[in-house]
Protein backbone atom coordinates (compact mmCIF):
# COMPACT_ATOMS: atom_id res chain seq x y z
CA UNK A 1 0.00 0.00 0.00
CA UNK A 2 2.78 2.36 0.95
CA UNK A 3 4.69 1.68 -2.26
CA UNK A 4 1.55 2.16 -4.29
CA UNK A 5 1.01 5.56 -2.71
CA UNK A 6 4.54 6.68 -3.38
CA UNK A 7 4.32 5.42 -6.98
CA UNK A 8 1.40 7.80 -7.59
CA UNK A 9 3.24 10.48 -5.67
CA UNK A 10 6.24 10.03 -8.01
CA UNK A 11 4.06 10.29 -11.13
CA UNK A 12 2.27 13.37 -9.82
CA UNK A 13 5.59 14.89 -8.79
CA UNK A 14 7.03 14.51 -12.28
CA UNK A 15 3.98 15.68 -14.20
CA UNK A 16 2.85 18.57 -12.02
CA UNK A 17 4.88 19.45 -8.95
CA UNK A 18 8.35 19.30 -10.46
CA UNK A 19 7.47 19.44 -14.15
CA UNK A 20 10.89 19.39 -15.79
CA UNK A 21 10.07 22.06 -18.35
CA UNK A 22 7.76 24.48 -16.59
CA UNK A 23 9.05 24.23 -13.04
CA UNK A 24 12.64 23.05 -13.18
CA UNK A 25 13.31 24.46 -16.69
CA UNK A 26 15.69 21.70 -17.64
CA UNK A 27 16.35 20.40 -21.13
CA UNK A 28 15.64 23.59 -23.02
CA UNK A 29 17.43 22.69 -26.26
CA UNK A 30 15.02 19.97 -27.43
CA UNK A 31 12.11 21.95 -25.98
CA UNK A 32 12.72 24.75 -28.43
CA UNK A 33 14.09 22.79 -31.33
CA UNK A 34 11.54 20.08 -31.99
CA UNK A 35 8.29 21.73 -30.98
CA UNK A 36 7.41 22.92 -34.47
CA UNK A 37 4.30 20.75 -34.26
CA UNK A 38 2.39 18.89 -31.57
CA UNK A 39 3.27 15.51 -33.08
CA UNK A 40 6.99 16.22 -33.06
CA UNK A 41 6.79 17.47 -29.49
CA UNK A 42 4.93 14.34 -28.42
CA UNK A 43 7.37 12.07 -30.28
CA UNK A 44 10.37 13.72 -28.68
CA UNK A 45 8.70 13.64 -25.28
CA UNK A 46 7.88 9.95 -25.50
CA UNK A 47 11.37 9.03 -26.75
CA UNK A 48 12.83 10.91 -23.81
CA UNK A 49 10.37 9.18 -21.48
CA UNK A 50 11.52 5.75 -22.65
CA UNK A 51 15.18 6.63 -22.16
CA UNK A 52 14.50 8.28 -18.82
CA UNK A 53 12.47 5.40 -17.43
CA UNK A 54 14.89 2.69 -18.58
CA UNK A 55 18.03 4.52 -17.50
CA UNK A 56 16.51 5.32 -14.11
CA UNK A 57 15.60 1.65 -13.76
CA UNK A 58 19.05 0.36 -14.61
CA UNK A 59 20.94 3.00 -12.66
CA UNK A 60 18.82 2.36 -9.61
CA UNK A 61 19.37 -1.39 -9.94
CA UNK A 62 23.12 -0.86 -10.21
CA UNK A 63 23.35 1.88 -7.60
CA UNK A 64 25.17 -0.31 -5.09
CA UNK A 65 27.53 -1.73 -7.72
CA UNK A 66 28.74 1.45 -9.41
CA UNK A 67 31.62 3.01 -7.46
CA UNK A 68 30.86 6.60 -6.51
CA UNK A 69 34.00 7.94 -8.08
CA UNK A 70 33.14 6.88 -11.61
CA UNK A 71 29.38 7.17 -11.36
CA UNK A 72 28.91 10.06 -13.79
CA UNK A 73 30.80 8.39 -16.67
CA UNK A 74 28.94 5.15 -15.86
CA UNK A 75 25.58 6.96 -15.96
CA UNK A 76 26.50 8.57 -19.26
CA UNK A 77 27.36 5.23 -20.81
CA UNK A 78 24.06 3.72 -19.62
CA UNK A 79 22.06 6.69 -20.90
CA UNK A 80 23.91 6.74 -24.22
CA UNK A 81 23.21 3.02 -24.71
CA UNK A 82 19.47 3.50 -24.22
CA UNK A 83 19.51 6.54 -26.49
CA UNK A 84 21.21 4.51 -29.21
CA UNK A 85 18.61 1.75 -28.85
CA UNK A 86 15.77 4.26 -29.04
CA UNK A 87 17.36 5.83 -32.08
CA UNK A 88 17.66 2.49 -33.88
CA UNK A 89 14.07 1.55 -32.99
CA UNK A 90 12.72 4.87 -34.26
CA UNK A 91 14.77 4.55 -37.43
CA UNK A 92 13.36 1.09 -37.99
CA UNK A 93 9.70 1.55 -37.07
CA UNK A 94 8.91 5.27 -37.24
CA UNK A 95 11.12 6.62 -40.02
CA UNK A 96 8.98 9.76 -40.48
CA UNK A 97 9.42 10.81 -36.87
CA UNK A 98 13.09 9.86 -37.06
CA UNK A 99 13.58 12.22 -39.98
CA UNK A 100 11.63 15.01 -38.31
CA UNK A 101 13.59 14.84 -35.06
CA UNK A 102 16.92 14.24 -36.77
CA UNK A 103 19.98 15.09 -34.75
CA UNK A 104 17.96 15.82 -31.61
CA UNK A 105 17.46 12.09 -30.95
CA UNK A 106 21.13 11.33 -30.23
CA UNK A 107 21.26 14.63 -28.36
CA UNK A 108 18.87 13.19 -25.76
CA UNK A 109 22.13 12.02 -24.16
CA UNK A 110 23.03 15.55 -23.11
CA UNK A 111 19.53 16.40 -21.94
CA UNK A 112 20.03 17.69 -18.38
CA UNK A 113 16.80 16.03 -17.20
CA UNK A 114 18.10 12.50 -17.63
CA UNK A 115 21.45 12.88 -15.93
CA UNK A 116 19.80 15.14 -13.38
CA UNK A 117 17.24 12.48 -12.39
CA UNK A 118 19.89 9.77 -12.38
CA UNK A 119 22.01 11.78 -10.01
CA UNK A 120 19.29 13.30 -7.88
CA UNK A 121 16.89 10.36 -7.61
CA UNK A 122 17.73 7.02 -9.20
CA UNK A 123 21.17 6.70 -7.63
CA UNK A 124 19.66 6.90 -4.15
CA UNK A 125 16.26 5.21 -4.37
CA UNK A 126 14.80 1.73 -4.93
CA UNK A 127 14.14 0.35 -8.42
CA UNK A 128 10.33 0.61 -8.68
CA UNK A 129 10.18 4.15 -7.38
CA UNK A 130 13.00 5.21 -9.70
CA UNK A 131 11.21 3.67 -12.68
CA UNK A 132 8.06 5.62 -11.87
CA UNK A 133 10.04 8.75 -11.18
CA UNK A 134 11.45 8.42 -14.69
CA UNK A 135 8.02 7.78 -16.20
CA UNK A 136 6.51 10.72 -14.29
CA UNK A 137 9.26 13.12 -15.30
CA UNK A 138 9.11 11.87 -18.86
CA UNK A 139 5.33 12.33 -19.07
CA UNK A 140 5.69 15.81 -17.60
CA UNK A 141 8.26 16.60 -20.27
CA UNK A 142 6.05 15.10 -23.02
CA UNK A 143 3.08 17.11 -21.79
CA UNK A 144 5.08 20.33 -21.85
CA UNK A 145 6.52 19.66 -25.31
CA UNK A 146 3.11 18.73 -26.70
CA UNK A 147 1.59 21.92 -25.30
CA UNK A 148 4.33 24.14 -26.70
CA UNK A 149 4.16 22.25 -29.99
CA UNK A 150 0.37 22.64 -30.13
CA UNK A 151 0.56 26.39 -29.48
CA UNK A 152 3.20 26.86 -32.16
CA UNK A 153 1.37 24.65 -34.65
CA UNK A 154 -1.94 26.42 -33.95
CA UNK A 155 -0.52 29.90 -34.46
CA UNK A 156 1.98 29.00 -37.14
CA UNK A 157 -0.09 26.66 -39.30
CA UNK A 158 -3.64 26.86 -37.95
CA UNK A 159 -3.64 23.15 -37.13
CA UNK A 160 -3.27 20.88 -34.13
CA UNK A 161 -1.94 17.35 -34.67
CA UNK A 162 -2.28 18.06 -38.38
CA UNK A 163 -6.04 18.72 -38.13
CA UNK A 164 -7.23 22.10 -39.29
CA UNK A 165 -8.89 23.96 -36.42
CA UNK A 166 -8.65 27.60 -37.42
CA UNK A 167 -11.38 29.01 -39.72
CA UNK A 168 -10.85 29.10 -43.46
CA UNK A 169 -9.80 32.75 -43.59
CA UNK A 170 -7.07 32.43 -40.97
CA UNK A 171 -3.67 33.51 -42.23
CA UNK A 172 -1.04 31.60 -40.23
CA UNK A 173 1.85 33.46 -38.58
CA UNK A 174 4.43 31.19 -40.10
CA UNK A 175 7.08 32.78 -37.89
CA UNK A 176 5.81 30.63 -35.01
CA UNK A 177 6.96 27.44 -36.63
CA UNK A 178 10.28 29.02 -37.52
CA UNK A 179 13.16 29.45 -35.07
CA UNK A 180 12.25 32.89 -33.65
CA UNK A 181 8.76 31.69 -32.73
CA UNK A 182 10.22 29.15 -30.33
CA UNK A 183 11.93 31.90 -28.38
CA UNK A 184 8.77 34.02 -28.30
CA UNK A 185 6.53 31.18 -27.11
CA UNK A 186 8.99 30.23 -24.40
CA UNK A 187 9.38 33.90 -23.41
CA UNK A 188 5.62 34.20 -23.02
CA UNK A 189 5.46 31.00 -20.99
CA UNK A 190 8.23 32.04 -18.59
CA UNK A 191 6.63 35.48 -18.28
CA UNK A 192 3.33 33.86 -17.26
CA UNK A 193 5.24 31.69 -14.82
CA UNK A 194 6.96 34.78 -13.38
CA UNK A 195 3.58 36.44 -13.01
CA UNK A 196 2.24 33.46 -11.06
CA UNK A 197 5.36 33.42 -8.94
CA UNK A 198 5.17 37.14 -8.15
CA UNK A 199 1.47 36.86 -7.33
CA UNK A 200 2.22 33.91 -5.06
CA UNK A 201 5.01 35.71 -3.28
CA UNK A 202 2.73 38.64 -2.58
CA UNK A 203 0.39 36.26 -0.81
CA UNK A 204 3.34 35.04 1.20
CA UNK A 205 3.66 31.57 -0.29
CA UNK A 206 7.02 29.89 -0.66
CA UNK A 207 7.74 29.95 -4.37
CA UNK A 208 11.45 29.26 -4.19
CA UNK A 209 10.94 25.92 -5.88
CA UNK A 210 9.87 27.50 -9.14
CA UNK A 211 12.91 28.67 -11.00
CA UNK A 212 12.83 30.87 -14.01
CA UNK A 213 15.30 29.73 -16.57
CA UNK A 214 18.08 27.18 -16.25
CA UNK A 215 20.13 29.92 -17.83
CA UNK A 216 20.58 31.97 -14.68
CA UNK A 217 23.83 30.51 -13.57
CA UNK A 218 24.94 27.07 -14.52
CA UNK A 219 27.61 27.10 -11.82
CA UNK A 220 25.09 27.25 -9.02
CA UNK A 221 22.47 25.11 -10.73
CA UNK A 222 22.31 22.13 -8.40
CA UNK A 223 19.45 20.39 -10.08
CA UNK A 224 21.33 19.79 -13.29
CA UNK A 225 23.85 17.25 -12.17
CA UNK A 226 25.21 17.35 -15.68
CA UNK A 227 26.70 20.74 -14.98
CA UNK A 228 28.77 19.26 -12.18
CA UNK A 229 30.32 16.66 -14.34
CA UNK A 230 33.73 18.21 -14.10
CA UNK A 231 33.62 18.55 -10.35
CA UNK A 232 32.84 14.89 -10.16
CA UNK A 233 35.49 13.71 -12.58
CA UNK A 234 38.03 16.02 -11.04
CA UNK A 235 37.35 16.22 -7.34
CA UNK A 236 35.40 13.01 -7.01
CA UNK A 237 36.61 12.41 -3.48
CA UNK A 238 34.99 15.35 -1.75
CA UNK A 239 31.73 15.10 -3.65
CA UNK A 240 31.52 11.39 -3.06
CA UNK A 241 31.64 11.84 0.68
CA UNK A 242 28.89 14.44 0.82
CA UNK A 243 26.72 12.57 -1.62
CA UNK A 244 26.86 9.11 -0.14
CA UNK A 245 25.95 10.70 3.17
CA UNK A 246 22.86 12.15 1.59
CA UNK A 247 22.00 8.87 -0.03
CA UNK A 248 21.77 7.03 3.25
CA UNK A 249 19.56 9.70 4.75
CA UNK A 250 17.13 9.45 1.89
CA UNK B 1 41.82 23.48 -55.59
CA UNK B 2 40.20 26.89 -55.87
CA UNK B 3 36.74 25.43 -56.01
CA UNK B 4 37.48 23.37 -52.89
CA UNK B 5 38.49 26.50 -51.01
CA UNK B 6 35.34 28.19 -52.24
CA UNK B 7 33.22 25.26 -51.05
CA UNK B 8 34.82 25.37 -47.63
CA UNK B 9 34.25 29.11 -47.33
CA UNK B 10 30.62 28.71 -48.30
CA UNK B 11 30.24 25.90 -45.78
CA UNK B 12 31.83 28.08 -43.10
CA UNK B 13 29.55 31.04 -43.85
CA UNK B 14 26.57 28.71 -43.82
CA UNK B 15 27.42 27.17 -40.45
CA UNK B 16 28.36 30.45 -38.80
CA UNK B 17 25.59 32.72 -40.03
CA UNK B 18 22.79 31.06 -42.01
CA UNK B 19 22.12 28.06 -39.80
CA UNK B 20 23.49 29.66 -36.66
CA UNK B 21 24.01 27.03 -33.99
CA UNK B 22 22.09 28.83 -31.25
CA UNK B 23 19.55 30.93 -33.08
CA UNK B 24 18.35 28.41 -35.63
CA UNK B 25 19.49 25.02 -34.30
CA UNK B 26 18.93 25.67 -30.58
CA UNK B 27 22.14 23.97 -29.52
CA UNK B 28 24.13 25.36 -26.61
CA UNK B 29 21.25 27.39 -25.19
CA UNK B 30 22.36 26.98 -21.58
CA UNK B 31 25.62 28.92 -21.89
CA UNK B 32 23.97 31.27 -24.40
CA UNK B 33 21.41 32.34 -21.82
CA UNK B 34 23.55 31.76 -18.75
CA UNK B 35 26.90 33.39 -19.49
CA UNK B 36 25.72 36.39 -21.48
CA UNK B 37 25.40 39.04 -18.79
CA UNK B 38 28.68 40.76 -19.67
CA UNK B 39 30.45 41.10 -23.01
CA UNK B 40 33.75 40.17 -21.41
CA UNK B 41 32.62 36.83 -20.01
CA UNK B 42 30.66 36.12 -23.17
CA UNK B 43 33.82 36.60 -25.20
CA UNK B 44 35.72 34.30 -22.84
CA UNK B 45 33.06 31.62 -23.17
CA UNK B 46 33.04 32.06 -26.93
CA UNK B 47 36.80 31.61 -27.18
CA UNK B 48 36.70 28.50 -25.04
CA UNK B 49 33.89 27.10 -27.19
CA UNK B 50 35.79 27.78 -30.42
CA UNK B 51 38.83 26.04 -28.97
CA UNK B 52 36.99 22.96 -27.73
CA UNK B 53 34.61 22.49 -30.68
CA UNK B 54 37.38 22.77 -33.26
CA UNK B 55 39.47 20.24 -31.37
CA UNK B 56 36.53 17.94 -30.63
CA UNK B 57 35.29 17.84 -34.21
CA UNK B 58 38.80 16.88 -35.34
CA UNK B 59 39.22 14.16 -32.72
CA UNK B 60 35.68 12.80 -33.11
CA UNK B 61 36.03 12.79 -36.89
CA UNK B 62 39.32 10.90 -36.71
CA UNK B 63 37.94 8.33 -34.27
CA UNK B 64 34.89 7.78 -36.44
CA UNK B 65 36.95 7.40 -39.60
CA UNK B 66 39.77 5.24 -38.26
CA UNK B 67 38.15 3.29 -35.45
CA UNK B 68 34.37 3.00 -35.79
CA UNK B 69 34.12 2.59 -39.57
CA UNK B 70 36.81 -0.12 -39.95
CA UNK B 71 35.30 -2.07 -37.05
CA UNK B 72 31.74 -1.59 -38.39
CA UNK B 73 30.47 -0.23 -35.10
CA UNK B 74 29.18 3.11 -36.36
CA UNK B 75 26.07 2.72 -34.24
CA UNK B 76 28.19 3.29 -31.14
CA UNK B 77 28.93 6.85 -32.27
CA UNK B 78 26.79 8.58 -29.64
CA UNK B 79 28.40 6.73 -26.74
CA UNK B 80 31.91 7.10 -28.10
CA UNK B 81 31.54 10.79 -28.93
CA UNK B 82 30.16 11.84 -25.57
CA UNK B 83 32.93 10.01 -23.73
CA UNK B 84 35.59 11.40 -26.06
CA UNK B 85 34.29 14.93 -25.54
CA UNK B 86 34.19 14.59 -21.75
CA UNK B 87 37.71 13.19 -21.69
CA UNK B 88 38.94 15.79 -24.17
CA UNK B 89 37.67 18.72 -22.13
CA UNK B 90 39.30 17.26 -19.06
CA UNK B 91 42.54 16.74 -20.93
CA UNK B 92 42.54 20.23 -22.45
CA UNK B 93 42.06 21.68 -19.01
CA UNK B 94 44.97 19.75 -17.52
CA UNK B 95 47.16 20.60 -20.49
CA UNK B 96 46.42 24.31 -20.29
CA UNK B 97 46.92 24.33 -16.53
CA UNK B 98 50.34 22.76 -16.94
CA UNK B 99 51.74 24.45 -20.02
CA UNK B 100 49.76 27.59 -20.79
CA UNK B 101 49.04 29.29 -17.52
CA UNK B 102 47.81 32.56 -19.00
CA UNK B 103 45.37 30.90 -21.38
CA UNK B 104 44.18 28.66 -18.56
CA UNK B 105 43.46 31.66 -16.37
CA UNK B 106 41.44 33.21 -19.17
CA UNK B 107 39.44 30.13 -20.16
CA UNK B 108 39.65 27.94 -17.04
CA UNK B 109 36.23 28.74 -15.59
CA UNK B 110 34.44 28.11 -18.85
CA UNK B 111 35.95 24.78 -19.76
CA UNK B 112 34.02 22.57 -17.32
CA UNK B 113 30.77 24.16 -18.49
CA UNK B 114 31.48 23.15 -22.06
CA UNK B 115 31.16 19.41 -21.55
CA UNK B 116 27.45 19.89 -21.11
CA UNK B 117 27.20 22.23 -24.07
CA UNK B 118 25.19 20.16 -26.50
CA UNK B 119 26.67 22.12 -29.40
CA UNK B 120 29.91 20.11 -29.09
CA UNK B 121 28.18 16.76 -29.46
CA UNK B 122 25.81 18.29 -32.00
CA UNK B 123 28.64 19.35 -34.30
CA UNK B 124 30.38 15.98 -34.02
CA UNK B 125 27.15 14.19 -34.96
CA UNK B 126 26.31 16.60 -37.78
CA UNK B 127 29.74 16.06 -39.29
CA UNK B 128 29.11 12.33 -39.38
CA UNK B 129 25.54 12.64 -40.62
CA UNK B 130 26.50 14.93 -43.47
CA UNK B 131 29.48 12.68 -44.27
CA UNK B 132 32.07 15.44 -44.02
CA UNK B 133 35.73 14.46 -44.17
CA UNK B 134 37.93 15.15 -41.19
CA UNK B 135 39.24 18.48 -42.47
CA UNK B 136 35.82 19.67 -43.66
CA UNK B 137 34.51 18.63 -40.27
CA UNK B 138 37.09 20.76 -38.50
CA UNK B 139 36.19 23.74 -40.68
CA UNK B 140 32.50 23.17 -39.98
CA UNK B 141 33.18 22.90 -36.25
CA UNK B 142 35.26 26.06 -36.21
CA UNK B 143 32.64 28.02 -38.17
CA UNK B 144 29.82 26.76 -35.96
CA UNK B 145 31.72 27.85 -32.87
CA UNK B 146 32.43 31.25 -34.41
CA UNK B 147 28.69 31.58 -35.03
CA UNK B 148 28.07 30.76 -31.37
CA UNK B 149 30.60 33.38 -30.28
CA UNK B 150 29.11 36.05 -32.54
CA UNK B 151 25.61 35.51 -31.22
CA UNK B 152 26.58 35.26 -27.54
CA UNK B 153 28.62 38.49 -27.76
CA UNK B 154 25.77 40.34 -29.49
CA UNK B 155 23.31 39.12 -26.85
CA UNK B 156 25.67 40.15 -24.04
CA UNK B 157 26.03 43.62 -25.59
CA UNK B 158 22.26 44.02 -25.75
CA UNK B 159 21.83 42.73 -22.20
CA UNK B 160 24.40 45.22 -20.87
CA UNK B 161 22.36 48.07 -22.38
CA UNK B 162 19.09 46.50 -21.29
CA UNK B 163 20.12 46.62 -17.63
CA UNK B 164 19.24 50.33 -17.61
CA UNK B 165 15.78 49.88 -19.04
CA UNK B 166 12.44 49.69 -17.35
CA UNK B 167 11.09 46.23 -18.13
CA UNK B 168 7.60 45.04 -17.10
CA UNK B 169 7.79 43.09 -13.88
CA UNK B 170 6.81 39.71 -15.22
CA UNK B 171 9.20 40.01 -18.18
CA UNK B 172 12.24 40.71 -16.03
CA UNK B 173 15.00 38.12 -16.12
CA UNK B 174 14.68 35.23 -18.52
CA UNK B 175 11.58 36.23 -20.56
CA UNK B 176 13.06 39.47 -21.89
CA UNK B 177 16.29 37.67 -22.75
CA UNK B 178 14.28 35.11 -24.72
CA UNK B 179 12.40 37.87 -26.54
CA UNK B 180 15.76 39.45 -27.39
CA UNK B 181 17.04 36.10 -28.63
CA UNK B 182 13.90 35.74 -30.75
CA UNK B 183 14.45 39.14 -32.35
CA UNK B 184 18.07 38.21 -33.01
CA UNK B 185 16.86 34.99 -34.60
CA UNK B 186 14.64 37.01 -36.94
CA UNK B 187 17.63 39.16 -37.84
CA UNK B 188 19.72 36.06 -38.53
CA UNK B 189 16.95 34.71 -40.79
CA UNK B 190 18.00 37.52 -43.10
CA UNK B 191 21.26 35.70 -43.75
CA UNK B 192 19.43 32.87 -45.46
CA UNK B 193 19.52 34.87 -48.70
CA UNK B 194 23.30 34.87 -48.49
CA UNK B 195 23.95 31.46 -50.01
Amino acid sequence: MKTENSVWERLFNGIVKENPTFVLTLGMCPTLAVTTSAVNGLGMGLSTTVVLALSNLLISALRKVIPDKVRIPAFIVIIASFVTMTQLLLQGYLPDLYDALGIYIPLIVVNCIILGRAEAYASKNPVILSLFDGIGMGLGFSLALTCIGAVRELLGAGEIFGIRVMPEGYVPFSIFIMAPGAFFVLAALTAIQNKVKIAGEKKGKDMSKIQSGCGHDCLSCEKAAGCQEKTVLDGGQEKTVSNSGQGEDA
Amino acid sequence: MLSQVKDLLLLAAGSALVSNVVLSQFLGLCPFLGVSKKVETAAGMGTAVIFVITLASGVAGAIYRFLLVPLHIEYLQTIVFILVIAALVQFVEMFLKRYMKSLYEALGVYLPLITTNCAVLGVALTNVQKEYGIFTGIVNGFATAVGFTISIIILAGIREKMAYHDIPESFQGMPIVLVTAGLMAIAFCGFSGLL
